[in-house]
Formats: C-alpha cells, structure tokens, sequence
C-alpha cells in the first residue's frame, strides 16, 4: 500500500523525507482535478489528519493558522476585523464543496497566480512556516511563493501553518473578486486592502493584487501614497500607473492583460473607499483616474 | 509509521462497509458508483467543477470525486439514495412538483447540496438556497425552480389532480417520467453497468491536424496490464464514414491515418475495466506528424483541402434573395450596417458521454445518450457493416442534449469493441474527452447591411455569413440553409439577399446548438435593429411592432404565413416595456458606476428539417388485459417529450393521461419519431400522435356504435364508452390485430414542405414559432460586468400544452443564452474542462417572467408550436442591446466577458456615443 495517513507532524515529516517523490495530500481539490483517473498515482503522504494542522489559535507573536484549516472553517471563524478579506476570500473559493474540502496550506502549495488566498495574506504579513526532519523555518509568503505553480518548498518539507503577525493585524481588510461569473469562478483579478486609520488619516496601507502577475504582488508605492490621507481622499491617491507598475499580467481567456491593470486599480480603489467608508464622520469619493 | 492502510470501514447510509483491498486514494464517487453500486451519485467532470457528485461526510457538503477513500474511513457518508427513506424524501416530491428536474443529471447532486443546508436551516430563502446549491451546475433549468422545489419543501402540497379526460392539453401535469429523476433511480449512460463488461478507451489526437503511424499494437497490448485489445480504423468492418446528413456523411469513427481536429479518436483500447480504468495510456504506439492547422474560416480557403471532394475547404453555401436588396439599401431613407462575431459554443450538458453495447443473440444492443435512436442506429449499422435490423439502439436517460447528441458518439466504439470480443463493452468519456470530441455551436462571422424608409419601414437586407463548421460536415448544411432563412428575423423585409457558408477548418466539429445558427444570426440583426430604431426616431418595441410579419404575409423564401404570433408577443411586453424603461431612467438619474439599460429582441424559428422529410410515427394500442400503451418514440433529454407527447394523444382520443403506459423510445419497440432537434417533437411527433389518438378513438367509438360525442372510459381493464344511448363496454378479448394489440392505430405525420431553388424561395417550414425578450441590467462602467436583472419572455406557443414544462424550457434556453452573450466560449486546448468554460451558476442567472402567448397554428396540433430552440434566440441580442442602451457600448463579438464590455465602453466614450 502506497498511502499513508499519520496522525502526527513528526511521522508525516519521517515520511515526506525518507519517500522521495511522495504527493501529499489534504483537501484532493487540487489533486484529483490533475488526473482523469480514478485514483491518485505515486505515494501518498495525506496529512489530513496530523494534529495541530487545523484551526485558528493566537500565539504570542500573532495568530496561527494550520495549514490544513478548511476554506468553510476559516471562513466561519471568530476573527478580527483586519481578518476580514481572509474571511471573505475563504467564502469566495469554489462553492461550498470546495470549501468543506480545500486548506489554505493547499492553495499556497499550489500557488495558482490565481489563489485566492494569497492576496489577503500578503496584506497581512503572512509567514509560512516550513517543517522537515531538518527543523522548521519561517519564510515571509511573498519570497515562498517564486513564481507561477512554483514555491520555496523543499522536497523534504510540509507547509504546516502560516503565521500573521500582530503588528499586521490592525486595521480592517476587505478581499473583492473579480470573475465572469458569479460562483465557481477563477478570478480574472482579485485585490485585498487592509487599512488603519487614526484621527481621520490613513495611519498604514497594505494593497495586494491577484492574478495580475504571476505571484500576486503587493503595491508599496500605492500604499506608501495613501499613508496621510484623509479617508474621503485616500481611493483617490491610487493612481493607475502606479498600480500598473507593480503588476505584469497576461493575455488568457480570462480578460487581456490590459484589463487586468485597470480593472486592479479600479478594485483597489473600490476597496479602499470602502474601508474608509467604515471610518466615523467620512464621505468617500471613487473618481475614475 | 510506515505507508500502511488505514482501518478500513465506511459507514454509507448508515451501512458499515468493508473497504478492505480499495485503494486508499481511490475517490469515493468511485467506491460508491463502481464498488457499491450506488449510481445516483453521478459524475460530471471528475474535477470539483460540476457538483453532481456531492454526498454528505458527516453531515457536510463534499464532492465525493475530490474526495479520497482513505479521509473518509470511520466516517458517515450520506448519498442521495439514503434520501428516499429519509425525511427529506418531500425535498424529492417538491422538486417533482416545481419542475425543478429536466434531464436530471444534476438532481442528486442539487438535492445533497439543499440537504445539507436544510439541515441546519428549515427554511430558507432564496438566497440562502443559492448560496448552498451553488457549488452544483445545471444546463437545463435556470435554476430557478430548483431554488422554488427547496424553499416549497416543508409545503405539504398534495399530488396534484391528474387533469381529467380531455383536459390534459393546458395542463401543468408533472412530468411522467420525472419520479425517477427526483429519486435518482434513472439509468444515464455511464450507470448502464452490465455484467463482466469490459471497459474501452480511446486515443485521440492532441493536435488540431496531423499524420498518424502506428508502433506494434499487439505488443503493446500484450504488455499493457489488463488490456485485451487494441482497435483501430483497420479493424471496422463496414463504411468508416458517418454524419447526419447522409450526402454529407464524412467523419470517420475511427480517424484512418490523419487526425483533423483535437480530439480525433484514432483507436481503441479495450480491456478489464479496472485495471484499463487505472492506466496511464501516455506510451500506446502513435507516432504524430503534425501538419498546418487552419484555424481561420475567412482564410480556410487558401488551405489545402481537408476533404477532397470540397475544394476551398467549402462545405456548402446557402442563400436567400427575393427583390433587389442593393438597390433598395440604396433608396434608403435609413441605413445601418454591423458585423459580429462568435465564438465556439460547448453544449456543457452535465452528463459526458457514456453507454455500454451488448450482443443478444445476433442483435447488437446499444445503451447510451442520445437525441436520435434511429440516426444512430443507421450510422452504427452501415460502420459496422450491419444491417440496420441487428442494432438496436436503447437510449439511456439522456443528461442532457441540446443536439450535440444527435450525433454518434461512443455507438459505434462500443458496438466495434462487443461485436469483436463477445463481451458486453462499456465507455464513459472524460469531462475533457466530451467536450474535445463532440460538437460545438458554429462560430460565425457576420456582416449586414439594413434600411428603413423615412417611416421606419424596412425596406432591405444584406447580410452575409461564414460559419465554421470545423474538421467534419455534421449540421453544417443545415446552419449554412437556416441562417438565410431566418436572419431576417420575423419582420417583413422587401428585398432581402442573404448568404452563409459552411467552412471547414482543422477546428472542433461544428454541430447542432439549439438554434442552428440562428442564435448567431440574430445577435447581428437585432443589434442593427437597434441602430436603425434609433437612426428612424423610432422607439425600438415600436420599430419591431411596425415591421413585425403578421398573417398572410410572405417571409423572405414567399412562404405566406398564417397563425404569427409575433406582434402579440411584442403587445405583451409592451407595458413591462415601458416600465423598464421608466426604472432604468430613474435609476440612472443616480450618479454611480451602474448603469442601468433595457434591451429588446425577437426570435422566429422554423420548427423540423429545413425542406427535408422529417416524419414521426406514432403507435397506440389496448391489450386484452385493457393496458394502454403508447409507443413514444421521440427522445425525452429533459425538455419533456414523454409528457407532452402523452397528453396530446390523451386529448385526441379522449382518456386522461394516468391511463397510459410508455414504452420506448427503442428502435426494437417503437416507430420512428426521428431526432429530437429543430423544435419539431411537439410539433411533429405531438401531429402524430394527435392522429394516432384521433384513429384509435374511431375504432373505438365505431365498434361500440358510438357517435362523436362518445365518452371513454378505462378502470381496472374495462373499457367503456358513454353517449345519450347508455354505457357499453368494448371488447378487448377477440383475437389480437397485427401489432398484437385488441385494438390499436398508428399515424405518420410529415411536415408539407417544399424543396428551396437556387434563390432560396419555397416552404422550408412548415410551422414557426415566435418570440420576443426583454433584458433588463446593470453594467458596471469601472470594470465592464453585466449583472442582468431581470428577462421578460413572451412567447408564443400556437397552444400551450403544459406551461411548467414550457416555462423550464424558457428559464432554460435563456440560461443558455445569458451564457452565449456574456461568458462561453470554446478554445480547444485551453477550456476542456467546467472551470475555464464557464457556464452560468445560480448567482448570474436574472428574475425571469414568463408569458406564454397562444396563437395557434393551423397545422401544429391542438395548434400547438415549437418552442425549444426559440427560447435561446433573444436573450443574447436582448442583452447586447440593453448594454448598448445602458452606456452606449456597442458589442460586436460575444461572449461580452468583462474586457469587451470595457474596450467598447472606452470606445463609446471616444466617439461621444454614451448617453448623458
């Protein structure tokens, strides 16, 4: 028999070292859709079951996310608001099969350059963290993921949790998807922001966009022109060519490459906006740039 | 640790299973279909993409195809079969009792997607509905009243009446044949399992174009674990040739030594079908020598001949002209022209192709999905080199059609592979299989040129058509003729000259798509309409009621029409017109990014075969012991033919439809009532079925002396007829007639059509149907999506004979249609699969308001007209116009994904075409 379903870290590590080649396996919702066949091929490693790999839990540097926490728990769990666009890309993956099933550890193994998961992570200084038999490592999200379907996992390795840090966990988030379609969709672009503000100021920024590069990116420069701004003037310092400067998409099926920039600053902006929108006292205006 | 098996019980419906010897990666839809039989879990895509496989694990939502054996051993998993004895058995009858089945492939999955949602919220709301089911596609229903049967569920809603004797026509009478839809005891294709069957593969090409070599097949076979056979072109006994059309036949079953499209079959493997199931096949000897592909219909031309016999790569050419159309363009008062573009449809029905073929005796038998048993019967004989007798084709419940399946498919692979080795011979393709391999809605590219007179009268029409029809002839010939015919849309038009041209490319095989063609045709013509609307001063209803044909007025072939419906339907919508209107212009006094538009189209569509011979028969018969059987032929894939069909022949011989027993549709059992396609069952095979119920009601009424006026009666075997004399039985028990029934009768029914000249002119039809849409919706002007709202849909149906089964059609054919104008299009290599070829899901799909308007026919029967493929027309064109009325936008090449709809915004901004 060529599968194997430890119940703890260390034998799953045992075994993703001393079986080269072995597929591991958690949610399938990636896996099986790559075969027409009715099983998976190659060993197995399916740590779906390993203890302590599920869930939410703080941590005295921020909170812990199991790598194998389902889209459906994630997307139901008890977090803050700067958690939000996390939460509603969670509800946004798939419909509610493919959330039951699929983990965030899945989605950035896999790191589609449309993974929904990724853009609100990286408004969160997210950091996975890498276990084998060698030890364990953390890695900021953005250096993990290395390009298109290619990350910084080495063989011997599992992704068993992703971390975010307190100092990240300010603010309000928001996540918006943009499909041709309204469930069962992979996004033509997506965008997450998360803003603090403080005395009716934009206190700090975080941009991220998806599907517009082959790793989705963060936009420094973006952020950098919203810090001081008012909340009814903030959406508007997004400018366009400064989103597109970040960015590098493609032509597909999907939509051009450059649709892809502007609808990316026109999500950005909505999505400022409408965080600022939550701020007391604040009349956002959207003005096309 | 060590990679050992897991302890290895499932509890599935509350039985403790054995999964000893399974593998653990096996996915469960897999150990439930294959191992334990349970075939209601059905399976679309095998990829997460479709949900009709969803089961419950523990209580949760799952697709059991992504679902490893291994993860859920000690758990529960519920299936839909477990559903019957469970509470939610009323979930089932609700969706009975709303329609919310058509073919039913989707069911199971849908009612374990409201399962888990009803059991944490009783009752739920619309919203709440599509939220949870929305992981599950359906491409018959629009969705809408699968969301009515679960929010209906706790309604304890009696079965309803059974119309009486002669009320059956107008009645909304659940469909017949729907209790094993909602039950999930339907036997599709792939769950025809018969006993020691083989299972068989095939090898198709990956490119578009290329040579083909074998290597040693026998070795290859020889070494290949549980492989008995390999089968190739040189193996097929009869004429490796088929096609719809007989003249035109030309795709092989087997492609002999050149491929000329992606996903050309070019041999099978036919072996035991677990291990066959299991294998990679990535080493079978091929040795491909890829040639140029040509991929551009206006280019195709200059391309060396895919078939011989059709130089410049030209299949056929079909025209229509009466007057003199350049010259009345020219006396125009008003002139607009336009071109528009589509692309490659996928049929996307949730059910892949699939069906097993076993010998009895000398008789193949051929159990799979088809639209067309008779077609497929004669193909699979003549490959075969059979006669037609020794195959009998025994449709499995089809899982939706929408004439793709009119084609062959897999008969004549599985019938090769059980007539070689004996043993009865499965195949179930791929998600990527069937959507490479079968038919697709043709590409066209249009151009027109349209003039009205300064009172908005029109007075002439070019339009000019090239359509791909891909690497095989299939339904080219019939778009190249009905395009012409019909892309005038149902208005009168003086001069009229209109051209379209089937070409051959290395491209998938174009084929029938609802419509044929005039889908494609009309999202040119109606968007010019719009124009020319607008260039008359004319408000765009009003300018379609002007030059709406009504009765005794010649189409464009000068056929004179009679029973047009079409300006009763523009009258229906009429106020919801102006309505809309009034909404979208107070909405859009709004400042914001939405903009709100309402647009509107007309359909017509000639119901049977363009001025060719389309006869269905009919066969109706009392048994001694009082049973009344009709033989139905014609193919129910979910539009509900076995229902409609049966209440016609209720009211024509005067027995409620709770007295008949169906039988077939069987090429061994039943008559021929030809394919399901070109909206003609109702028509057709309902004429013939009105005769047949009209003859055996004279028989009855004559033996027992009755007049006219004679009441039938049939309980518990009697027969009885009641008129002013009394109440006689008639006897059943004399010696059977030559169909072996006491008492029977059979009509044939043909469309009166004529043949067209070389100008197009004649009786291509015999009976049209008509319709107008509207589209109401909201464009989102920073990133070009379209949310559309709200579709009202008048259409006219002669008589409608069960107006559930024509609203789901309707609901239906405009899902289709909302997914031709803003999301489906087909690109070989890059959308084989249900997640880069977007179908529409619950969240896009409008309010839809259905109004069904009767002007009858004087040849459909109970004057009734076809209605299947006319739904589909206007929702595009609707659409398109309603976005253009929104912002300005004007759309020349569909699907409208949200670049398009940008890129024209900015060019509607550029020419100072937005509306202020």
């Amino acid at each position: 028999m060529r599968y194997a379903r430890p119940t703890t870290l260390n034998d799953a590590l045992e075994l993703r070292a001393s079986t080269p080649g072995i597929t591991v396996l958690c949610g399938g919702t990636d896996l099986y859709p790559a075969t027409e066949r009715p099983a998976l091929s190659g060993p197995v490693l399916d740590i779906s079951a390993v203890e302590g790999m599920r869930g939410v839990t703080q941590t005295a540097d921020g909170l812990r996310i199991g790598a194998a926490t389902s889209w459906s728990t994630l997307g139901a769990g008890d977090l803050p608001p700067s958690c939000s666009a996390l939460q509603q890309a969670a509800r946004e993956v798939g419909a509610v099969q493919i959330q039951n099933a699929g983990t965030l550890g899945g989605n950035l193994c896999t790191a589609s350059p449309a993974a929904d998961g990724v853009p609100p992570l990286l408004v969160l200084e997210a950091e996975v963290e890498l276990c084998s038999t060698r030890g364990t490592r953390r890695f900021p999200l953005g250096g993990f993921l290395t390009g298109a379907r290619r990350t910084a996992l080495a063989p011997d390795e599992i992704l068993s949790a992703v971390h975010l840090p307190n100092r990240a966990l300010a603010g309000q988030s928001v996540f918006t998807k943009l499909g041709a379609r309204r469930y069962l969709v992979i996004s033509i672009a997506m965008v997450a922001a998360r803003l603090e503000l403080e005395d009716a100021r934009v206190r700090s920024a975080a941009l991220a966009v998806g599907a517009c590069s082959a790793v989705a990116q963060r936009l420094p420069r973006v952020e950098a022109a919203l810090i001081g701004a008012a909340p009814a003037e903030a959406a508007g310092r997004i400018r366009s060519d400064a989103v597109a400067a970040a960015l590098s998409p493609i032509d597909d099926v999907r939509g051009t490459a450059e649709y892809r920039t502007q609808a990316a600053a026109e999500l950005l902006r909505r999505a400022v906006a409408k965080l600022c929108q939550a701020a007391p006292g604040t009349q956002p205006r959207v003005t096309a740039a | 640790m060590s990679l050992d098996a897991p302890a290895p019980t499932v509890t599935v419906n509350g039985r403790s299973v054995e999964t000893a010897g399974m593998s653990p990666v096996l996915r469960l839809s897999d150990v439930l279909r294959e191992a334990l039989g349970l075939t209601g879990t059905k399976i679309g895509c095998d990829a997460g993409d479709c949900g009709a496989c969803t089961v419950l694990i523990d209580g949760e939502a799952a697709c059991a195809c992504l679902t490893p054996l291994g993860q859920v051993i000690g758990r529960n998993v519920t299936t839909v079969e477990a559903l019957c004895t469970a509470g939610t058995a009323r979930l089932q009858s609700s969706f009975l009792r709303n329609g919310a089945a058509q073919c039913g492939i989707c069911t199971p999955g849908m009612l374990m997607a409201a399962a888990a949602l009803l059991e944490r919220t009783v009752r739920p709301d619309r919203a709440e509905v599509e939220e949870a089911l929305s992981g599950v596609l359906c491409r018959c229903t629009g969705y809408a009243k699968i969301v009515d049967a679960v929010c209906d569920w706790l309604e304890e809603a009696p079965e309803p009446e059974p119309p009486e004797s002669g009320a059956s026509v107008g009645a909304a009478v659940p469909r017949l044949d729907g209790r094993p839809k909602v039950d999930a005891t339907e036997a599709f294709g792939a769950d025809i399992l018969p006993v020691d069957a083989l299972l068989v593969r095939a090898i198709r090409s990956p490119h578009p174009h290329a040579a083909f070599a074998f290597g040693d097949l026998a070795a290859w076979a020889q070494a290949k674990s549980g492989v008995r056979l390999v089968l190739t072109a040189a193996d097929i006994p009869g004429l490796n040739r088929f096609g719809v059309i007989p003249p035109f036949a030309d795709q092989p079953a087997l492609a002999q030594s050149v491929a000329r499209f992606r996903g050309e079959a070019v041999a099978l493997v036919v072996g035991e079908p677990c291990a066959l199931n299991h294998a990679e096949l990535a080493d079978f000897p091929v040795r491909w020598h890829p040639r140029p592909p040509v991929h551009d219909p206006q280019h195709a031309a200059e391309a060396p001949a895919l078939h011989a016999t059709r130089p410049d790569n030209l299949l056929v050419t079909g025209r229509v002209r009466t007057g003199d159309a350049r010259s009345a363009l020219t006396g125009a008062a008003h002139v607009v022209d336009g071109s528009m573009q589509t692309a490659f449809v996928e049929h996307a029905y949730i059910e892949p192709e699939a069906g097993a073929a076993w010998l009895e005796g000398e008789t193949l038998v051929i159990r799979a999905c088809t639209q067309a048993p008779i077609m497929d019967r004669d193909d699979t004989a003549a490959i075969l080199g059979l006669p037609a007798e020794r195959v009998r084709i025994l449709p499995a419940a089809a899982g939706g059609g929408f004439g793709a399946k009119l084609d062959v498919s897999l008969q004549p692979l599985i019938g090769l592979a059980a007539l070689r080795t004996g043993r009865p011979c499965r195949m179930v393709y791929t998600r990527r299989e069937s959507m490479q391999s079968t038919t697709k809605r043709h590409p066209g590219q249009m151009t027109a040129r349209i003039g009205a007179d300064a009172q908005g009268r029109l007075v002439g029409m070019v339009f000019d058509g090239v359509f791909d029809t891909g690497a095989y002839a299939s339904w080219g010939p019939t778009v190249a003729n009905r395009v012409p015919v019909h892309a005038s849309g149902p208005y009168r038009i003086g001069a009229y000259r209109a051209e379209a041209r089937a070409v051959h490319t290395t491209n998938p095989v174009a084929g029938a798509f609802r419509g044929f063609g005039v889908p494609q045709a009309a999202l040119l013509q109606e968007t010019l309409f719009d124009k020319l609307a607008e260039a008359c001063g004319m408000d765009r209803l009003a300018f379609r009621r002007a030059n709406a044909l009504s009765d005794g007025d010649s189409t464009a072939t000068g056929q004179r029409l009679f029973g047009v419906g079409i300006g009763a339907c523009l009258d229906a919508l009429k106020p919801h017109w102006q309505r809309a209107l009034a909404d979208a212009a107070a909405a859009n006094a709004r400042p914001g990014v939405r903009r709100h538009g309402v647009g509107i189209a007309c359909c017509w569509y000639g119901c049977g075969n363009t001025s060719l011979p389309n006869p269905s028969t009919i066969r109706l018969g009392l048994t001694g012991e009082g049973v009344l059987t009709l033989h139905q032929g014609a193919t129910d894939i979910g539009q509900g033919a076995n229902t409609v069909i049966t209440q016609i022949c209720a009211d024509a011989l005067g027995l409620p439809v709770t007295a008949f027993s169906l039988i077939g549709p069987d090429t061994a059992l039943t008559p021929d009532c030809g394919k399901t396609s070109a909206s003609r069952q109702t028509f057709v095979t309902g004429r013939a079925a009105a005769e047949a119920g009209a003859a055996l009601r004279a028989e009855i009424l004559r033996r027992a002396n009755a007049g006219e006026d004679g009441v039938l009666d049939l309980t518990a075997g009697r027969l009885t007829v009641r008129d002013a004399q009394g109440v006689r039985p008639v006897a059943l028990d004399g010696p059977p007639d030559l169909r072996g029934y006491a008492i029977s009768a059979e009509a044939t029914y043909d469309p009166p059509t004529t043949p067209l000249d070389e100008n197009g002119q004649g009786v291509p039809y015999a009976v049209y149907g008509y319709g107008a849409q509207m589209a109401e919706l909201a464009v989102d002007t920073g990133l070009g999506t379209v949310k559309v709202t709200r579709i009202t849909a008048a259409h006219d149906l002669g008589r409608v004979i069960n107006p559930q089964l024509a609203e789901g059609q309707i609901e239906g054919g405009i899902a289709q249609g909302l997914g031709l104008a803003l999301m489906e299009e087909y690109v070989p290599g890059r959308t084989e699969n249900l997640h880069d070829y977007l179908i529409p899901t619950f969240g896009d799909m409008p309010q839809i308001r259905s109004i069904l308007i009767e002007v009858p026919d004087p040849e459909g029967p109970f004057g009734a007209k076809g209605l299947g493929e006319h739904v589909l027309i206007p929702t595009a064109p609707a659409i398109l116009n309603a976005i253009r009325h929104a912002t300005g936008a004007e759309i020349d090449r569909v699907p409208a994904l949200p670049h398009r709809v940008m890129a024209a915004l900015q060019d509607a901004e550029r020419r100072g075409k937005v509306p202020r």
